[in-house]
């Protein structure tokens, strides 16, 4: 098995995960949740699986460093900790529904690693600036990050569409009857879904600091500069600034778990932004996206 | 009941820090879309010059460092330091509470109280507790009261303090960036392979010297290459010189610099040095050598050895992408020799009296960064005391429980009431209730049973 097939397979078996998830959500398809979770943990194991043979044979290539130095390195890593953040989410709050809303991000981000034309897939050497422990520290600690965010982001969406629905119920004067109840009525209540998009943006903040500061090191041993304003840095700062306000909001009179989970979905965008965007609207010293 | 003050209450809002978040989030995205720190005619050309002048007024340009900027960078750590000081002494009140002094009829009220009845008579039961809960890592303290006992344990006061580590840190990674902007600086410096410098120039328009106080002297660079033509490493060996001796011999590459007197020098650039070459010699049976400096069809001579040679002729790059130089040779023993050598690479010579080895490269300017920054150690402490802080925040929590122990009035034994309190994750604090009730449920002679 080489890595690139191991990889390819995952991708599948993501979309297989997501796909069992919308039956969850749609059918409320008990055993089709069971089975997701089963193959949701088979894709992360067939992915780590994968992640590691191309560490190895990067190696055997004589040019060994570890898989997070390209875009499509950088999707792998980002699509693993979504797929891993979920199960732990689902392991400790015992539902499946949110499998619908963060398993199609874990799918999306290997897809779009796998089948685009503009990522280059080779496992190739590193340039002399890329060549540093920092550089690993740095990437890993992001994506942890980002995909805490796309956690927060899909539940967030739940959020926001369960509120809706709650509140036009309440609106019209109806209620809930036995046996009729809708899928957002299964989910856990607002509260408890309020709460994991918290815990969930509270864990990212704190990966996206290491991140941020790992990155800050790495330049500093790089080129002698430990912030230089350049738009890759700049707009981690602006995300970092936007999930700020979600952790202090909580402190402030009148912002409910409405506009936090707006500000998750937000502050998601901003991390696409930084992530992505950056790359292909502004120029900079970050070069993951043009190489 | 303090006074409130409209100034104090601004600078210690929340509100206010939602705002300068926001601020600062949506002005930085300027200057991520306006190319920073080009010259004015830039922004003429670019955006016309009724925006360029605008821009130059509002310094856009340099937007990080223009006053609006700064100016709310410092609301900000006005908003930091109010807010800090306003919440500070709030919470050393609640450390130094008097914990046992609570209302006991409120304590026995608490919703999530657990109740426990046991067959021990009151003074048994405080004992037995006493000797439970002194190995159970909480720190503890009872008193008697309106004829019973109060329990009061705690855990993690401390961590209350997390907060304000984490937004102390902030200060301090700005004060390490403002030592920084004050008495550092960020420099650059060409050196040609074999020369020195003792002086460095400043990245500002007029290129001003900066004298170091040392000399430093390049004395090899050497540029290496993955199997596919990718650069693989650019390498400096530097020698640090005070005082006409060697201090300090380093070899740098990108990632690796070298430190010496609060200077640090990065591997930024090259050059190679038109129509120059590079001479290794080595007698190996003698074990002298030395590097010389060559230009083609000029001859040189190696005085202690009394050798005499030369690069005669060149040839463009080998599969390999190696220079071929034709070197021509003599060192008085035997008739002078001319062989090919590729660039890179060391060639064995045999000759009557002694074997040489020679090498011929490039010559290169090595282009280094330099800075001084005093002000990366504050900033990297900040950087540690953030971590720390943000994880203490999230994942610990002071954790408050009373344990109320009074007699029953029938049958002899007593009551007990176990209420908690957390500043955050009750779920860690139910665990904790969870195992002092068992605790106290597997304590045989305790007898207790829920009640
Ligand atoms: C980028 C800068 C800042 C960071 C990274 C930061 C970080 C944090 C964190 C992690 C928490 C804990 C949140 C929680 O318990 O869930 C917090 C709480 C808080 N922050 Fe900030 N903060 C910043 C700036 C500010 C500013 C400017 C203010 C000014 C008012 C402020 C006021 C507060 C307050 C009042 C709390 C609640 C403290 C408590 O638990 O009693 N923060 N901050």
């Amino acid at each position: 098995m080489t890595s690139s097939q191991l990889l390819g397979a995952t991708t599948f078996i993501y979309l297989l995960a997501t796909f069992l998830y919308l039956l969850v959500l749609i059918f409320k398809a008990r055993r089709a949740g069971i089975l997701g979770t089963a193959v949701t943990l088979i894709g992360v194991l067939v992915q780590t699986a994968g992640i590691i043979m191309r560490w190895v044979e990067s190696y055997q290539m004589g040019i060994g460093h570890a898989p997070l130095s390209n875009m499509y390195e950088s999707l792998v890593i980002f699509s693993w900790a979504i797929a891993l953040s979920y199960l732990v989410i689902e392991v400790i709050y015992k539902n499946r529904m949110l499998g619908a809303f963060a398993l199609p991000f874990a799918f999306a981000s290997m897809a779009y690693g796998s089948f685009a034309g503009e990522i280059h897939r080779e496992i190739s050497p590193l340039v002399p600036a890329l060549q540093s422990n920092w550089l690993l520290a740095h990437v890993f600690t992001c994506f942890i990050g980002y995909a805490a965010f796309a956690v927060a982001c899909g539940i967030g969406v739940l959020y926001l569409l369960k509120d809706r629905k709650e509140r036009n119920r309440k609106a019209a004067g109806r209620r809930v009857v036995e046996g009729e109840e809708g899928v957002l009525d299964l989910l856990p209540p607002l509260k408890t879904i309020d709460e994991i998009i918290h815990k969930s943006i509270v864990f990212g903040f704190l990966w996206l600091s290491a991140g941020i500061i790992t990155g800050a090191v790495w330049a500093n041993s790089a080129w002698g500069t430990y912030w230089s304003w350049d738009p890759k840095e700049t707009w981690s700062l602006i995300t970092w600034f936007v999930y700020a306000v979600a952790l202090h909001a909580r402190f402030t009179k009148g912002w409910g778990g409405r506009r936090i989970a707006w500000i998750a979905v937000f502050g998601f965008l901003s991390v696409l932004f930084t992530y992505y965007g950056v790359n292909f609207w502004l120029s900079g010293l970050h070069s993951y996206g043009s190489s | 009941m303090k006074e409130k003050n409209v100034l104090w209450e601004f600078f210690t809002s929340v509100k206010l820090a939602i705002f300068t978040f926001l601020a600062l989030a949506a002005t930085s995205i300027i200057g991520t879309i306006i190319p920073q720190n080009e010259p004015f005619g830039f922004y003429v050309e670019n955006f016309g010059p009724r925006w360029a002048t605008i821009f130059k007024y509002l310094n856009v340009p340099d937007m990080y460092h223009a006053w609006w900027f700064v100016s709310l960078l410092v609301l900000f750590s006005l908003n930091l330091i109010a807010c800090s000081l306003d919440r500070i002494p709030n919470v050393v009140r609640i450390l130094r509470k008097d914990n046992l002094a609570v209302d006991i009829e409120r304590l026995e009220k608490r919703g999530k109280n657990r109740r426990l009845l046991s067959a021990l008579p009151l003074e048994q039961a405080a004992d037995k507790l006493r000797g439970l809960l002194a190995g159970s890592g909480w720190s503890f303290a009872s008193r008697e009261r309106d004829g019973g006992v109060l329990f009061f344990a705690e855990k993690g006061g401390w961590t209350r303090f997390g907060v304000y580590t984490v937004h102390g840190s902030i200060l301090v990674i700005f004060i390490g960036a403002i030592i920084g902007s004050i008495w550092g600086y960020k420099a650059s410096v060409m050196i040609a392979e074999g020369t020195s410098t003792d002086q460095v120039y400043a990245r500002d328009e007029r290129h001003t010297p900066i004298p170091l106080g040392f000399r430093l002297r390049c004395d090899r660079f050497l540029l290496t290459y993955y199997a596919n033509g990718m650069p693989k490493d650019y390498i400096s060996d530097l020698s640090v010189i005070k005082d006409g001796k060697v201090v300090l011999q380093k070899r740098i590459e990108v990632n690796d610099p070298l430190q010496y007197a609060g200077l640090t020098f990065y591997q930024s650039s090259y050059q190679p040095i038109d129509n120059q070459y590079v001479i290794y010699l080595k007698n190996t049976t003698s074990g002298a050598f030395q590097n010389f400096i060559v230009m083609p069809l000029r001859q040189m001579r190696w005085e202690e050895e009394n050798v005499a040679f030369g690069i005669v002729e060149r040839r463009n790059p080998n599969m390999l992408g190696q220079y071929q130089h034709k070197i021509w040779f003599s060192d008085g023993k035997g008739s002078p020799v001319s062989f090919w050598v590729s660039e890179n690479q060391p060639v064995r010579l045999e000759r009557p009296g002694a074997t040489y080895t020679v090498e011929v490269k490039q010559r290169f300017a090595t282009g280094l960064q330099v800075a001084k920054d005093p002000g990366v150690w504050p900033v990297y402490i900040g950087c540690t005391l953030m971590l720390l802080g943000l994880a203490v925040v999230f994942f610990m929590s002071h954790r408050r429980i009373w344990i109320w122990v009074r007699p029953e009035p029938q049958g002899g034994g007593c009551r007990i009431v176990l209420s908690g309190n957390a500043n955050k994750n009750r779920d860690g604090l139910e665990k904790d209730l969870d195992k002092i009730e068992s605790l106290l449920n597997s304590s045989n002679e305790l007898q207790v049973q829920g009640g």
